[in-house]
């Protein structure tokens, strides 16, 4: 997980600095959203200067590209909910994918003990925020990203990170309609919404087959 | 005013991101202690992050044309065959910076 998230997070720092973000401004976001795939999402809905419509779409996407957190920290209630409110809260801002994965496990072989995802958390997040500077500075220095591909890192990541989700055609019902749907508003509306409809529609339409 | 350049833009689009994102991390744990989570919306969620995926893939292909879908199949073809992410995403990289310098 250690390596996936290093190159992760250069791949963000190498996008922020094409977008024009500082270097302070980069390393806060990661410090304070600590979530990949929306970091790379909001890269692509980000610009200079920013106006209060897009700073609305900035978080709208954060939002529905970390939904999933929704489930992961409903999962961890069982567990955290012995802790003071407050230690709880606290842990829960440790939530990302893989320290989820590394709870889910650790609890499923019967370990109790919250500081292991507390320490994963915090390990996790220095070696994210951390990563995303020499990403940046390489960002900064190449003339041209394109000539090298960097400007379709996020489907590059994107592909990558798919392949492990697939559970056989039957699963991927919602995903075909979430990307039919998308490809569709993208020729209708302007800027990144279709990721927001694509996503909404495939999930829910996904979740109803599934059910019969 | 909406389109208008904001103050401190970058900043309160970090702080707006945070925001979100923090209300994602609560909202299941908080929600849990209230009511449970039915068996759909539980389903929605699952099927959430690879609808992400599709979603932002399949219009940028689209858009971009040769290039993107080599990138894109050459990752998920990697991943595949091995399951390393360094290789997926150099080996996509590699194969955009070939097609591209033959002008494609």
């Amino acid at each position: 997980m250690v390596p996936g998230t290093i190159v992760f997070a250069a791949a963000y720092g190498t996008l922020a600095a094409q977008k024009g973000l500082t270097l302070s401004e980069a390393v806060l976001m990661s410090a304070l959203v600590y979530g990949g795939a929306s970091q790379l999402v909001a890269m692509e809905v980000w610009t200079s200067p920013l106006t209060l419509s897009t700073v609305v779409s900035l978080a709208v996407v954060t939002g529905i590209v970390n939904a999933r957190f929704i489930l992961m920290g409903a999962t961890l209630r069982p567990w955290l909910g012995a802790l003071p409110p407050w230690q709880a809260y606290a842990a829960l801002n440790g939530t990302v994918d893989a320290t989820w994965l590394i709870a889910t496990r650790y609890r499923a072989e019967g370990g109790s003990d919250v500081s292991v995802f507390a320490g994963a958390a915090l390990t996790l997040w220095l070696i994210w925020v951390g990563s995303a500077i020499p990403g940046y500075l390489l960002g900064a220095f190449i003339a041209d990203p394109k000539r090298f591909g960097f400007d379709l890192m996020l489907p590059i990541f994107f592909a990558a990170m798919f392949v492990p989700l697939w559970r056989g055609a039957r699963r991927a019902v919602g995903w075909v309609v979430a990307g039919v749907v998308a490809l569709a508003v993208s020729y209708l509306v302007p800027g990144w919404w279709f990721i927001v409809a694509g996503a909404l529609t495939g999930s829910i339409a996904g979740a109803f087959i599934d059910d019969e | 005013m909406m389109n208008e350049p904001l103050a401190y833009g970058p900043l309160i689009g970090i702080l707006a991101m945070a925001f979100a994102t923090l209300m994602t991390r609560f909202a299941g744990y908080w929600l849990m202690g209230h009511i449970p989570l039915t068996k759909r919306v539980r389903r929605v969620l699952e099927i959430l992050p690879g609808a992400i995926m599709a979603a932002t893939i399949v219009p940028i292909v689209a858009k971009v044309g040769p290039a993107a879908l080599i990138a894109v199949v050459v990752a998920a073809v990697s991943m595949i065959v091995k399951r390393n992410e360094f290789i997926a995403v150099g080996l996509a990289l590699v194969a955009v910076s070939l097609t591209r310098a033959f002008g494609v």
